[in-house]
C-alpha cells in the first residue's frame, strides 16, 4: 500500500500497536532545555527511576539566559534553573552544552547544525517549536513536562496517529519574499488551528527550492497553524547540509544513510486527509498587526476596522487585538512606527537570516528612535557571522550584537519590550504580553525587520534595495 | 494521582477564542523548578491591574465566578507553547475540568497527564449549557467521564467523545510511566532491532 512520509516515519517507530490503545512510539532523540525539564527530573528522582537512554538525550540552555554578560545571571530563579539543569545532566549522565560551551545555542538551531537532527528520526523536546526539525524529514514534535519525564524513563511515548495534511507550494517566490512570509501568509489565510490534530507535509517546487534554513523557518511555525508536526521529504539539499556535521554519519555510513533517507518521500499514490495547494507567486512580504499570527497582512495592507456594536466572538477578538495593539483600524501597515527591532529566535536566527538582513543594513544607519538587536541562534552562528564580518555591518549601523539564546522572542531574560512599545520581530508569536507586559509585537522576516530598523517604521523591503543587491536567500547553511 | 470519575461544580465562562499559554501563565512565572504554587499567577495579565490589585472587569474575578472548578472557553484553547505550567496553574487555581470548542494538541495532552479533564463540545452545546448566552457562571454542572456526558441543572445532557485509552488512564489515575515500563521487553526488542542513524 502507498505510504506518505508520515506513515513511513510513524510505522518505523512503533514499539507496541494494540487495539484500543495509542501506539507506543520509540524516540530517537530527546532535546532538553532548562525551563521544561526540572520537574521531569524531579519526578524521576521521586520514584527512584533512571534515564533509560542518556545517550539519546542532548541538553542545552537557551530560554532564560542573558544575551549580555552571559555568565552573570542576576535573576536568582533563572540562575537556579540553569544550575538545576547542570546538576540533572551530571547526575543522569546527559551531554550538556551549557553557557560555557562553543556548541551552545537555541535548541532548535544547534540540533541541526551539530548533525543530531537527521532524516528518519523521531525527535521530541519540551518546546512547541520542535516542529523545526521536521525540515529534515524527521518526525519532530513538542511535548509537555510529563511527557519529557516519560521519555526520560522509557525512551517512548504513547501517541495516537494524527491526520495527515499535504500543503503543496508551487512556483517562484517574488523578489523580497522569504520562507517566513510563506508561513505567515499560510497562517493568515487558513488560520491558527487549520493544522490542529494533523501532521503537515510541505511539498512542491517552492519547498524543493528552499535551503535547509528556509525549510526550518517554514516547519518552525507550523505549530502556529496548530499542527502536531510538519515534515519535508529529505533530498540532495538535505544530504548536502548534513554531510560533515559533527555528529552526522560519515563516509560509507553517510552514503548508506542517504540511500535509506531517499526512500522516506511519500509514495506518488499516497493519500492525505486534506490537500492544500498554494501558488507561491501570490505571496508578499507579510506583517502581523494583531495578537495571533493569523492577524497578518501584506506590507501593503490596511488594518481592519472594528465595529463597536458587534458582539460576535470573532469580532470581539478583533476589538481586543486592536485595543491591545493600539490601533483604531484603517491604519496602513507602512504607517506603523516601531521602537524595537529583534532579529533572532528559533525561527530566524540562522546564518542565512543574518546574511540577508545584513544586506539590507549595510552602509545605512538604524533610525534614531529604534533600539535594534541581533541575537544569533547559536555560538556557531555567531562565530561564522563574525568571520564574515556581519557583526561589524550590524554594529556600524547601530544594532546591538548579542550572545546566543531565545532572548526577546519570549522575554524570559532581560530582553523585553516595554509596555505600549512596538517591536518588529523575526520570532514566531505575537501573543499579548509575549515580549513583555503590554508589548506590541509585529512578526516579520529578517529583511523586513532590517528595513523597519532603518526607517523606524514598516517599509516594503522591496523598495529599500535595488533588485540586484537583494538576492533571495539561498545560502546552504552553517 | 487520584482517579477522575465524575465531578460537579460551577463553571466560569471565559468567552474568548485562541486563549494562548502566554495568557494562561506568562513567561516570568516559568522559572521555578517545582510544580506547585502556579495558581496565583493564572491569567496574570488579565487578572491583575498594574498596581497588583484584582481587575474587577475580568470574568474570573466576578464574585459569582469564585470557587468555580470548571472552566468554559471558546476554540483553540491552550494554543502556543508546550509549557505544562499552564495546566499546573489551572489545576492549582482549582479547575478540574475544561470545556472548550477545541484545544491545542499539546495543551490537551498536558491536561490529561495532570488529571484535568479537557472536554470538547460543539459551540451550540456550549451555548446551551447556559441559561442565557450572557451568563458568565454556570451553576451546578455535572461532568461524568465514565458515561461521557455533561449535564446542566435543567437536566439537559451533552455527550462528548473521549479517547478510550486516556479515559481508562484518567478514570484509574494510573501512573503512565509505570504502565509503559511493563512494555520493557518490547522496548528492548525494538532497540535491538532498530537501525541507528
Amino acid at each position: 500500500m502507498s505510504k506518505t512520509i508520515i506513515d513511513k516515519l510513524w510505522d518505523s517507530h512503533v514499539v507496541v500497536n494494540e487495539e484500543n490503545k495509542p501506539d507506543l512510539l520509540y524516540i530517537d532523540l530527546h532535546l532538553i532545555h532548562e525551563v521544561t525539564s526540572p520537574q521531569a527530573f524531579a519526578g524521576l528522582r521521586e520514584k527512584n527511576r533512571t534515564v533509560r537512554r542518556p545517550d539519546l538525550c542532548f541538553a542545552t540552555m537557551d530560554h532564560n539566559i542573558p544575551t549580555i554578560d552571559r555568565f552573570n545571571i542576576k535573576d536568582e530563579t533563572s540562575r537556579l534553573q540553569v544550575e538545576t539543569l547542570e546538576k540533572n545532566c551530571e547526575e543522569f549522565g546527559i551531554q550538556l552544552e551549557g553557557l560555557n560551551s562553543e556548541q551552545q545555542g537555541i535548541v532548535h538551531v544547534i540540533g541541526p547544525e551539530l548533525g543530531l537532527t537527521l532524516p528518519g528520526k523521531t525527535i521530541v523536546c519540551g518546546d512547541s517549536h520542535t516542529s523545526t526539525h521536521g525540515a529534515f524529514g524527521a518526525l519532530a514534535f513538542g511535548i509537555g513536562t510529563s511527557e519529557v519525564e516519560h521519555v526520560l524513563a522509557t525512551q517512548t511515548l504513547w501517541q495516537n496517529k494524527p491526520k495527515q495534511m499535504k500543503v503543496n507550494i508551487e512556483g517562484d517566490l517574488g523578489f523580497g519574499v522569504t520562507a517566513k512570509d510563506v508561513i505567515l501568509w499560510f497562517i493568515a489565510k487558513f488560520g491558527t488551528n487549520v493544522g490542529t490534530g494533523s501532521i503537515i507535509e510541505f511539498s512542491g517546487s517552492t519547498v524543493r527550492g528552499f535551503s535547509m534554513e528556509e525549510r526550518m523557518t517554514l516547519c518552525n511555525m507550523s505549530i502556529e497553524a496548530g499542527a502536531k508536526a510538519s515534515v519535508i521529504a529529505p533530498d540532495e539539499t538535505t544530504f548536502e547540509y548534513i554531510q560533515g556535521k559533527r555528529y552526522a554519519p560519515e563516509n560509507q555510513d553517510f552514503k548508506q544513510s542517504c540511500e535509506r533517507w531517499s526512500k522516506l518521500a511519500s509514495d506518488p499514490e499516497a493519500k492525505f486527509d486534506q490537500v492544500i495547494e498554494i501558488d507561491a507567486s501570490e505571496i508578499e512580504p507579510m506583517v502581523t498587526w494583531g495578537t495571533t499570527p493569523s492577524m497578518c497582512l501584506p506590507v501593503s495592507g490596511v488594518i481592519p476596522v472594528k465595529d463597536p456594536l458587534s458582539t460576535n466572538e470573532e469580532e470581539q477578538a478583533l476589538q481586543n487585538a486592536l485595543t491591545y495593539m493600539g490601533f483604531n483600524g484603517n491604519e496602513r501597515i507602512e504607517e506603523i512606527s516601531v521602537q524595537h527591532v529583534f532579529i533572532g529566535s528559533c525561527t530566524n536566527s540562522r546564518l542565512s537570516d543574518l546574511i540577508e538582513a545584513s544586506k539590507v543594513v549595510e552602509g545605512s544607519k538604524v533610525h534614531p528612535d529604534v533600539r535594534a538587536i541581533v541575537v544569533p541562534g547559536s555560538q556557531a552562528v555567531k562565530r561564522e557571522a563574525e568571520t564574515l564580518g556581519l557583526h561589524q555591518i550590524f554594529l556600524d549601523a547601530g544594532f546591538e550584537w548579542r550572545e546566543s539564546g531565545c532572548s526577546m522572542c519570549l522575554g524570559m531574560n532581560d530582553d523585553i519590550v516595554p509596555e505600549g512599545e512596538r517591536c518588529a520581530s523575526t520570532s514566531n508569536r505575537n501573543f499579548a504580553g509575549r515580549q513583555g507586559k503590554g508589548a506590541r509585537t509585529h512578526l516579520v522576516s529578517p529583511i523586513m525587520a532590517a528595513a523597519a530598523a532603518l526607517k523606524g517604521k514598516f517599509t516594503d523591503v522591496r523598495s529599500v534595495l535595488p533588485v540586484k543587491e537583494l538576492e533571495v536567500n539561498r545560502y546552504a547553511g552553517v | 494521582m487520584p482517579g477522575f470519575k465524575s465531578h460537579s461544580g460551577s463553571a466560569a465562562v471565559l468567552d474568548r477564542n485562541h486563549v494562548d499559554t502566554d495568557q494562561i501563565i506568562p513567561k516570568q512565572f516559568l522559572k521555578k523548578i517545582d510544580k506547585a504554587g502556579y495558581g496565583e499567577f493564572l491569567f496574570y495579565d488579565w487578572r491583575y491591574l498594574s498596581d497588583g490589585g484584582e481587575n474587577p472587569a475580568f470574568d474570573l474575578n466576578k464574585k459569582e465566578a469564585k470557587g468555580a472548578s470548571i472552566l468554559v472557553a471558546g476554540k483553540n484553547f491552550g494554543c502556543g507553547s508546550s509549557r505544562e505550567h499552564a495546566p499546573w496553574a489551572l489545576k492549582d487555581y482549582g479547575f478540574q475540568v475544561i470545556i472548550a470548542e477545541s484545544f491545542a494538541d499539546i495543551f490537551f495532552n498536558n491536561c490529561v497527564k495532570n488529571g484535568i479533564l479537557p472536554i470538547r463540545l460543539s459551540v451550540n452545546d456550549i451555548q446551551q449549557l447556559r441559561k442565557d448566552p450572557s451568563e458568565k457562571v454556570i451553576q451546578n454542572l455535572t461532568v461524568n467521564l465514565e458515561e461521557q456526558y455533561v449535564a446542566n441543572q435543567n437536566g439537559e445532557v451533552f455527550r462528548f467523545d473521549f479517547d478510550p485509552y486516556w479515559k481508562k488512564m484518567l478514570l484509574n489515575g494510573w501512573d503512565e510511566i509505570s504502565v509503559t515500563l511493563h512494555q520493557e521487553a518490547k522496548i528492548k526488542k525494538y532497540e535491538d532491532e532498530r537501525i541507528v542513524n
